[in-house]
């Protein structure tokens, strides 16, 4: 049957032929639905540390149900190790559903607020770029103001990137939050 | 905090009565007849309640880790959830190491634990720890319960997480006020929405292993401590001896198929035998049955059953590819899936493996386990083999962590399942003796021998007190090297015999240490003696502790250098080995 296979595994323990191309590594956006109890942070943060996986980040809120909590959860991993962080999230008892969202068509958004310097000479410009990006000014100070953007995380670092000639002070970014678009629910 | 009672009291079986009433009567209603423990301030209104309890019998162990180990070894011979108790602090940090090595092996076990009164926590009030976030890495899931009315529902909702799927510790962290507040709470529906464990594997992944081993030349079977928990046994042996496959095994996996089988090729891995760890190489098709490709059975990953396709049957998806790429995966119970399996394969043409039998049986000429008794010096292989002379079939036995464990493993011959107690995951010297109290309770009709090392022995000695108040009746041999043995072989083969804080020339005479507790013992020194010795311990009705002072330079071989592959095994005798490839 196998006689003149290659007699090797990767270190992933995949055997050399059955892995025709390079691993890559991928973005993913993980929702996880969980019971709305206390420690359940806890037992996902703790995974994640346990495993060693890498979160990029973690919002958490409770669900139009309130005995749920729905967790958007960022990992950067080949697929063989996102499907590990899957189903170790699967094996907490809380962890009711786990769905990952990078090939479904979600709906992604996370809030950020950045302060920038701003001299009364940039002020005007700034204001411009906060407006095409339609984000709202929420803190004028002398010297600074602070802009507040909702949008997928490539809308907040392309403003980021404008605003940093001015000078960026501070940023907070809340972690991206997803839902699946359309009449699907995103447990499905 | 009690709910109305109006309605309830017309319900039938409600009464008011105390927390720890309401969880020791959850504890009977589990079926819970043993548990393994030490008492203490926080966990003192519970054993208020054992104290004149007539159903639960309570053994007092000598330390915490010792009733961890006890309700391990407990329910690894009956299958049943073993349950441990501590109080808060201290008490609950000393259950870590037995938690642990439990999550490692899979075992079913309820701690229960006491906690300081609810209005105290998180204001590090006297032996208070978070037992909740210290647990949590090491357990399937714990419990902290805040309100008495939780009770009930929260025992039975326990004991079935511990239990099914793939079994793991849960623990209950109990305030001492809910243990003393009054409630008329009772268990309800069980209802835990995130946990579903699959039992049955997926027909059309049960076809394909079919196709896989029908059409397989060098088929191996590589059974495991799941097979062993879900009773797999007898599917085992039937998809082996009806399709003429061979049958190797994890540590933790002795007993599922009789090593003293034609198709057994005992155990594989860092201590297993060449011809398995050959067989592992060579083979084109490996049906795993409820094991986790742990590294010390695979060694290094890229050499790992390099030419073979791979059917993995666990309950845990999460094992699943982990270490191991599984071309057919099935997720469910092992005893089910091996089964369906040799339903399936009643249709099919069994595989033809004459030639690959043939190949093993070569193997087995060529790479036998050896010892040779070459010196004046006791040889810790021989004093297995008459143990294993010298002991039903049926006799379990329990080890602690060293070189005398991989020697029980290699030269007694385990036939039957739950007939072997040790800790494989994570290695815990000291497992040894509360092992064998809790298995000796759990089966009391059965022979019980531990093989245990004078180090792991030094670390739970107390339990003999234990033993020795429980009157109970096994025989305990250690395999006296004066040294931490599996250390020394280390560093005799790969640190250039540095023998770093290994060698134990100070330990006291185990003989008369045994008597002082009140049990027998025995110095064991000469070959001529092990026979008589054996057999008079075996006799005596009590704890009895053999110290076999053996040839301190034996090495366990053959072995597989660690990060080496399975095929790179060193064999040899005595202190000497050489490598096969
Ligand atoms: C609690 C614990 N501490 C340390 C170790 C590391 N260790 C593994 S084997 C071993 C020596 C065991 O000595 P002994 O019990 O005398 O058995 P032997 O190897 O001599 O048979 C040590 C220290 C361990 N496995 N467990």
């Amino acid at each position: 049957m196998s006689t003149d296979t290659p007699a090797r595994r990767l270190p992933t323990g995949v055997r050399e032929e059955e892995v025709p191309r390079a691993v890559d590594e991928n973005e993913h956006t993980l929702s996880v639905l969980v019971e709305n109890k206390p420690g359940v942070l806890s037992r996902v943060a703790g995974l994640f540390t346990r495993r060693s996986f890498n979160i990029d980040s973690l919002a958490v809120g409770e669900t139009e149900n309130p005995d749920y909590s729905r967790m958007t959860i960022v990992v950067t991993g080949d697929d063989p190790t996102v499907e590990q962080v899957m189903k170790q999230l699967n094996t907490l008892i809380p962890v009711i559903k786990v769905s990952n969202l990078t090939d479904d068509e979600s709906v992604d958004r996370e809030l950020a607020m950045v302060k920038v310097a701003a001299s009364p000479e940039d002020r005007n410009e700034i204001m411009q770029i906060a407006e095409t990006f339609r984000a709202d000014i929420v803190d004028m100070g002398r010297d600074t103001v602070v802009i507040e953007a909702s949008g997928d995380t490539e809308k907040v670092e392309a403003l980021f990137d404008m605003l940093r000639q001015y000078g960026i002070k501070e940023t907070v970014r809340t972690g991206r939050i997803s839902l699946v678009r359309g009449e699907k629910s995103t447990e499905d | 905090m009690s709910k109305s009672t109006s309605d309830a009291d017309a319900e039938e079986g409600r009464r008011e009565r105390k927390g720890a009433e309401a969880l020791v009567e959850g504890l009977k209603q589990e079926g819970v007849d043993t548990m393994f423990g030490i008492t203490g301030g926080a966990i003192m209104p519970v054993y208020d309640v054992l104290y004149d309890d007539e159903d639960v019998d309570h053994v007092m162990m000598g330390h915490e880790q010792g009733a961890t180990h006890a309700a391990e070894g407990y329910n690894t011979v009956t299958g049943r959830p073993g349950v441990c108790m501590a109080t808060s602090g201290p008490g609950a940090t000393n259950l870590v190491t037995g938690l642990a090595d439990a999550d490692m092996d899979s075992r079913a076990l309820i701690a229960i634990a006491g906690q300081v009164p609810t209005d105290m926590i998180g204001n590090d009030a006297f032996q208070e720890t978070d037992t909740r976030g210290v647990t949590m890495p090491i357990t399937k899931h714990n419990y902290l319960i805040k309100d008495e009315d939780d009770v009930p529902d929260t025992v039975q909702e326990a004991f079935y997480i511990t239990s099914t799927g793939r079994p793991s510790p849960v623990v209950l962290d109990v305030p001492k006020d809910v243990s003393k507040n009054t409630t008329d709470a009772v268990r309800g529906e069980l209802d835990v929405e995130g946990y579903s464990p699959n039992y049955e594997g997926h027909p059309r992944q049960i076809e394909k292993a079919a196709e896989k081993i029908e059409e397989a030349e060098k088929p191996l079977i590589f059974a495991g401590g799941g097979a062993v928990i879900s009773e797999a046994s007898p599917e085992v042996r039937e998809l082996a001896m009806e399709n003429d496959i061979p049958v190797t095994t994890s540590l933790m996996g002795l007993g599922v198929f009789p090593e003293d089988h034609e198709l057994s090729l005992e155990m594989l891995g860092m201590h297993g035998t060449g011809y398995a760890n050959r067989a592992v190489t060579e083979c084109d098709l490996l049906v795993g049955i409820g094991v986790r490709f742990d590294d010390r059975a695979t060694g290094k990953i890229e050499s790992f059953a390099p030419k073979a396709e791979v059917i993995h049957v666990d309950i845990d998806p999460s094992e699943i590819s982990k270490n191991i790429h599984a071309n057919v995966p099935i997720v469910g119970d092992a005893k089910n899936v091996v089964g369906d399996i040799n339903e399936a394969m009643r249709d099919r043409d069994s595989p033809d493996t004459e030639s690959w039998l043939d190949t093993i049986d070569d193997w087995k000429q060529k790479y036998p386990n050896e010892y040779e008794q070459d010196g004046d010096d006791l040889k810790p292989q021989y004093v297995i083999e008459q143990l294993d002379e010298l002991t039903p079939d049926d006799t379990i036995v329990c080890t602690g962590v060293g070189q005398h464990q991989m020697w029980a493993a290699q030269w007694y011959t385990y036939t039957e399942p739950r007939t072997w107690v040790t800790s494989g995951g994570l290695g815990t010297m000291g497992c040894g003796l509360p092992m064998t109290i809790g298995a000796k309770l759990g089966a009391p009709d059965q022979e019980v021998v531990c093989i245990d090392g004078d180090g792991s022995f030094l670390m739970t000695v107390q339990e003999l007190t234990t033993a020795v108040r429980e009157e109970l009746d096994f025989t305990l041999v250690i395999i006296n090297n004066y040294y931490m043995g599996m250390v020394r072989q280390w560093q005799e083969l790969f640190h250039d015999e540095r023998y770093a804080e290994s060698d134990l020339p100070h330990l006291p005479r185990f003989d008369e240490i045994a008597e002082a507790f009140g049990a027998r013992g025995w110095r064991l020194e000469d070959e001529e003696d092990v026979e008589d010795v054996l057999e008079e311990a075996l006799e005596y009705d009590g704890p009895s502790v053999i110290d076999a002072i053996i040839d301190p330079y034996e090495n366990v071989f053959p072995m597989v250098p660690a990060g080496s592959g399975n095929d790179e095994f060193i064999m040899g005798k005595g202190s000497q080995g050489s490598r096969i490839s």
